[in-house]
């Protein structure tokens, strides 16, 4: 049975990484360039992990702006939205390395992620408003050779080990400076 | 002094390693800084009462003999049952023992009243002898308590009472806190949810008699994780589950996250928590029906998770007068001055043989699932005066 997940690796990682902890160490990078109005280009290939600095096999290429309605030319998706490709990634990710760890068969796993976002917060209209997402909604429709309390389960654990989860749910320290 | 088996504690689990040693012939001392059941005097609140009933506090020495098998005893209760398992113990009250090294014989202890120098030691100092608690940058005004300060809630400061951690201790303290007019938030990580009663038995009626509990340490798939798992939310006589505290008024809100410019941040993941201990109150469940081999009986309600439950709680407001950290507990090694406690605080062992004549009673999951309850002594105890035997006739 196989979803196409090397879960020995990940058990050796495991294992190997707890008595490395400085090995364990990642930083993830991505480089934004600004175009005009809105829209802006980041690229990301490179980042550090295992002591040192690694590389995809290619450059990857995300064009952010935003839409019609607010009076952009929506050369690509709204940054906000990006999160949301994160966390259905992740959540994804995870539930194909948990169904199999747990020797479950996945035949399909779609979801459909909504945030819902009060923009009066990002326009300033009303300082009680935040600017990021109200609530985060994901929906899981699963088919595998499992009972549903396995597919719950699936999910639920991928949630646990998540970490696009764990940074929406938590907070973050984030510095943002001026080189 | 000289002494083969020096045993540090007079809780259940030494007085247990007591009683094997004394019925294998091992000359020994349990040495104890305070008096027997200490932790049983001195570290608990008022209104406490075992989770585990009357029928369940067996110990080698002694065990429940009173009229109501089916009830929970009162820490008065506790004591008089340790105390009579002690009666026929060499305990040395009142010594702490301050240093414990290895010697050319065995080892040496430091203690209040002069070395000790003993062939082989057991530790049997507790697994609960600090709270643990999380460092935040708490606002001043607010009272901290931990579980060992705690007393009843009168003597909490009026005002709301965030309480941080949902295992037994914290359940237990939010819902007499909750009775007693102070409005309680309750911060919840990860949990262990029992019922106390299923198919007309109570929980731990089944945790025993199915197997469950004897489980062996080393038949476990994931034992770091056992040896983690929280207490579960139990209580004398009455099933405390989060939704029983949502029906009493309680406020759930996540795991603690961090405290920002005086502001309280909880995990928004609330809901996966309390998903997680349902699915897996559920599997263990299915386990006694399998056991039994009958038709699964009724299931719990799901958690009731709030729809937004709050992620933001200001501290500086007077809406909470107290935190009372209910984060558990760790054991206490700094007198160990033998190299193996691992960065982590927790002592390195295999099923209670630390090695060189050194053993460890009461930890969690130490030989069975059960280890640190009181129900779980006297099968560890046997099993580790056992080794300590070979090791003095090899
Ligand atoms: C709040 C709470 C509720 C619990 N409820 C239950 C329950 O309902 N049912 C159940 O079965 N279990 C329960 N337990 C678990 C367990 O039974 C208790 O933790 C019990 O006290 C453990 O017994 P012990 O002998 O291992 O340790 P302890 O009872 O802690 O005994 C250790 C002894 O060692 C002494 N000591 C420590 N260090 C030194 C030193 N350096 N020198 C000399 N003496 C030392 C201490 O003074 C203490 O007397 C509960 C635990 C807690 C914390």
């Amino acid at each position: 049975m196989s979803n196409g997940v090397n879960v020995q690796a990940l058990l050796d990682a495991r294992e190997a990484l707890k008595g490395a902890p400085e090995a364990a160490q990642f930083t993830w990078r991505a480089s934004s360039k600004w175009q005009h109005g809105v829209h802006s280009t980041t690229k990301i290939q490179k980042f550090f992990g295992l002591g040192q600095e690694q590389s995809h096999k290619s450059e990857a290429v995300f064009e952010a702006d935003h839409p019609e309605i607010f009076a952009a030319e929506d050369n690509g998706v709204t940054p906000i939205e990006y999160l949301l490709v994160g966390l259905a990634a992740c959540l994804t990710a995870g539930v194909a390395s948990v169904a199999q760890n747990r020797g479950i068969k996945l035949n399909s796993v779609e979801s459909v992620v909504e945030g819902d976002h009060d923009i009066r917060g990002i326009l300033g209209a009303d300082s009680d408003v935040r600017n990021g997402f109200n609530d985060v909604k994901v929906t899981f429709t699963i088919d595998a050779d499992a009972s549903p309390a396995e597919i719950e389960a699936l999910v639920a654990q991928s949630q646990k080990r998540s970490a696009v989860f764990d940074a929406l749910t938590n907070p973050t320290n984030v510095t943002v400076e001026v080189a | 002094m000289y002494v083969t088996t020096a045993v540090i504690g007079a809780g259940h689990a030494g007085l247990a390693a007591s009683c094997f040693l004394t019925a294998a012939s091992v000359d020994h001392v349990v040495l104890e800084r305070g008096e027997v059941a200490n932790s049983w005097r001195r570290e608990r609140w008022d209104s406490l009462r075992l989770l585990t009933p009357n029928w369940l506090s067996r110990l080698p020495g002694a065990a429940y003999e009173g009229p109501d098998p089916d009830g929970y005893a009162d820490m008065g209760e506790v004591v008089d049952l340790l105390e009579r398992s002690a009666k026929d113990v060499p305990v040395r009250t009142g010594v702490n023992v301050t240093s414990v090294r290895r010697s050319s014989e065995g080892y040496t202890l430091t203690t209040g009243e002069g070395p000790i120098r003993a062939r082989t030691v057991v530790i049997a100092s507790g697994a609960c002898n600090r709270p643990v608690v999380p460092s935040f940058d708490v606002p001043p005004g607010v009272e901290q308590v931990t579980p060992f300060g705690y007393r009843n809630p009168s003597r909490l400061p009026d005002g709301g009472v965030l309480v941080v951690g949902a295992s037994a201790t914290g359940v237990q303290l939010a819902a007499e806190i909750q009775q007693s007019g102070r409005p309680v938030v309750l911060s919840a990580g990860e949990h262990v949810r029992m019922p106390r009663v299923y198919r007309d038995r109570d929980v731990l009626w089944w945790m025993h008699h199915s197997g469950v509990w004897s489980q062996r340490y080393d038949e476990l798939d994931d034992l770091t994780r056992a040896r983690r798992l929280p207490s579960p939310q139990l209580v004398a006589g009455s099933t405390l589950d989060l939704n029983t505290l949502t029906s009493m008024g309680v406020e759930l809100v996540g795991r603690l996250s961090a405290i920002r410019d005086g502001a309280a941040l909880f995990s928004g993941g609330l809901r996966n928590v309390a998903a997680l201990a349902d699915l897996k109150l559920n599997r263990l469940l299915d386990t006694f029906d399998e056991w039994a081999g009958t038709a699964p009986g009724e299931r719990p309600e799901p958690t009731r998770v709030p729809k937004s439950a709050r992620w933001r709680l200001d501290l500086r407001s007077g809406e909470i007068g107290s935190i009372v950290w209910a984060t558990g507990y760790r054991p206490d090694y700094s007198w160990l001055d033998v190299p193996v406690v691992d960065e982590k605080g927790s002592l390195i062992h295999d099923g209670g043989v630390v090695g060189d004549g050194l053993y460890a009673l009461g930890l969690p999951v130490l030989r069975r699932r059960r280890s640190t309850f009181l129900c779980g002594i006297e099968d560890d105890a046997r099993d580790i005066v056992d080794h300590l035997r070979l090791h003095l006739a090899g």
